[in-house]
């Protein structure tokens, strides 16, 4: 189901203060919970300006091409994604390899314009086009068992120069709790600002977790399996001290390496000040229900 | 002709300004890159880890000029002070990096020191660099005489702690920081074998 999230405004979105104020007149005391949503919806919407195209395509980590930020953008284009199809299978009713065309035709692309963290404390705003992850998974029809999702990246040796070395165990894995996968803000990208996805973005079709820090949402999608069994992750399986399952963006819980109090704009230039980080990126008011009981420092 | 008298035969006509000119232009070059776009989006991640690299470059070029000579006849021993000296230089404009525009807050700069190894590290290198730098003037080598020798032995742990660090900070198995700090052992490893070949 599409459009099931709709705060993805943009500044061009937010009401001219003239007829808000005078909306506001107008409803006062009539809804006041409501006025109050519309202008935090409004205040959220004017911090979200999305990077430049150049910002978001020529800094990416994408180990399989290479560790430098700069190496997905010179060595992806070797990465064959036509055709491409993405085997769904485990605990579903109807497991099969899903030809890409097959499965665009039967999603509703929208535009969601999303604050992305990385894990190394680098942050910018990304307005993807893509689909609920929920659509798919109910398309492949999810079994009464299952309780995780697990997602796989491409690999090819040959056109991978980054694989040569075993940085991370190879391929990349991720994986999602069945509750944050059906999450509606949980999404399966397939473009920016309306163009197909750049292939050092992880075309053609990738994860996106909003809330999550950035290696959850896994690139170049070529398998997703529901599981019952919370399944292995690639960071997690380097160095589980460091990165944990959830991975949720959380200012209070530093990695043991540095801190992630606060992070750095990509494009704000070599002299901008930090940005504090937000608890789950932002996205606290949509998903901190899904935690509610744990121990967010134990559950990294 | 045997290659140590022809490196140096070129290298007695390279005065050690030219090292030196040589050795701060891509420091000047990184600024201005950085200042206009030339070092990407994120331009203070790219200099600072660039600087990083070039002082650990800078540093393993030091420790390379004494095996140079005794194994291979080629001396350089003329611009050894000022690679250590560019050495120095760049662990302290790499450092000025982390702590004006990366970090920024003092507060958190001590807690980093404190709490993430790879940085105490990184200081304690850093630290030991500084005795070295101080007494690198002719002045100094005489005053201190055997004893100079001895406390600039200080800059083999210092390459060290320099090689610990870029292990330490690198996500994942990388290769990269494993090349440097087999740079740094292979370097000091030629030296401990010295004294037993003298002995016999």
């Amino acid at each position: 189901m599409a459009y099931r999230w709709k705060t993805d405004l943009t500044e061009r979105d937010v009401t001219p203060e003239g007829a808000w104020l005078t909306r506001r007149g107008l409803m006062a005391g009539i809804a006041g919970a409501g006025i109050a949503t519309l202008a935090g919806r409004g205040r959220a919407a004017e911090a979200l300006e999305p990077n430049t195209w150049e910002e978001i395509t020529t800094y990416n980590n994408f180990y399989e091409f290479g560790t430098d930020k700069t190496d997905p953008a010179r060595h992806a284009g070797a990465m064959t994604i036509a055709p491409w199809s993405v085997r769904i299978d485990g605990l579903v009713d109807r497991p099969a390899d899903y030809a890409l065309e097959d499965i665009l035709s039967r999603m509703t692309i929208e535009e969601r314009i999303y604050r992305f963290r990385c894990v190394e404390a680098w942050s910018r705003v990304v307005p993807w086009n893509g689909f609920e992850l929920a659509d798919l998974l109910e398309m492949a029809g999810v079994q009464s068992g299952a309780r995780y999702v697990a997602f796989e990246t491409y690999l090819n040796r040959d056109e991978m120069p980054g694989v040569r070395f075993p940085v991370l165990d190879w391929p990349y894995v991720e994986g999602l709790r069945l509750d944050e996968a059906m999450h509606p803000l949980t999404i399966m990208a397939t473009g920016i600002y309306g163009r197909d996805l750049p292939k050092q973005n992880g075309a053609p079709l990738r994860l996106v977790v909003p809330w999550k820090y950035g290696f959850k949402s896994i690139k170049s999608v070529v398998r997703i399996t529901l599981t019952a069994e919370q399944p292995p992750t690639s960071w997690n399986k380097a160095n589980p001290r460091e990165y944990g399952f959830y991975s949720n963006v959380n200012p209070e819980v530093d990695h043991p390496r540095w801190s992630q109090a606060t992070e750095r704009r990509i494009g704000a230039g070599l002299f901008a000040r930090r940005e504090p980080t937000q608890m789950f990126n932002g996205y606290a008011e949509e998903v901190a229900g899904l935690y509610e009981g744990m121990d967010l420092t134990k559950f990294y | 002709m045997p290659l140590g008298p022809a490196i140096n035969g070129a290298a007695r006509r390279v005065p050690v300004w030219a090292v030196w000119i040589a050795g701060l232009a891509p420091a000047a070059w990184l600024f201005w890159q950085a200042a206009t776009g030339g070092l990407g989006v994120e331009p203070v991640e790219a200099l600072e880890h660039r600087l990083g690299e070039l002082a650990l470059q800078l540093l393993i070029a030091g420790l390379a000029v004494t095996p140079l000579r005794r194994h291979l006849g080629v001396n350089l021993m003329r611009f050894r002070r000022a690679l250590g000296l560019l050495a120095f230089t760049y662990v302290c404009l790499h450092l000025a990096v982390w702590l004006l525009l990366d970090v920024q807050t003092l507060a958190r700069v001590w807690e980093d020191v404190l709490k993430r190894p790879y940085i105490t590290v990184g200081m304690a290198g850093f630290l030991l660099l500084i005795p070295l730098a101080v007494t690198s003037n002719d002045w100094s080598v005489r005053r201190l005489g055997s004893r100079w020798r001895r406390l600039h032995r200080l800059s083999y742990l210092a390459a060290v702690l320099g090689g610990l660090h870029f292990l330490l900070l690198a996500k994942g198995f990388q290769l990269e920081p494993l090349l440097y700090a087999g740079a740094i052992l292979g370097l000091l490893a030629l030296r401990l074998r010295l004294p037993r070949r003298q002995a016999a």
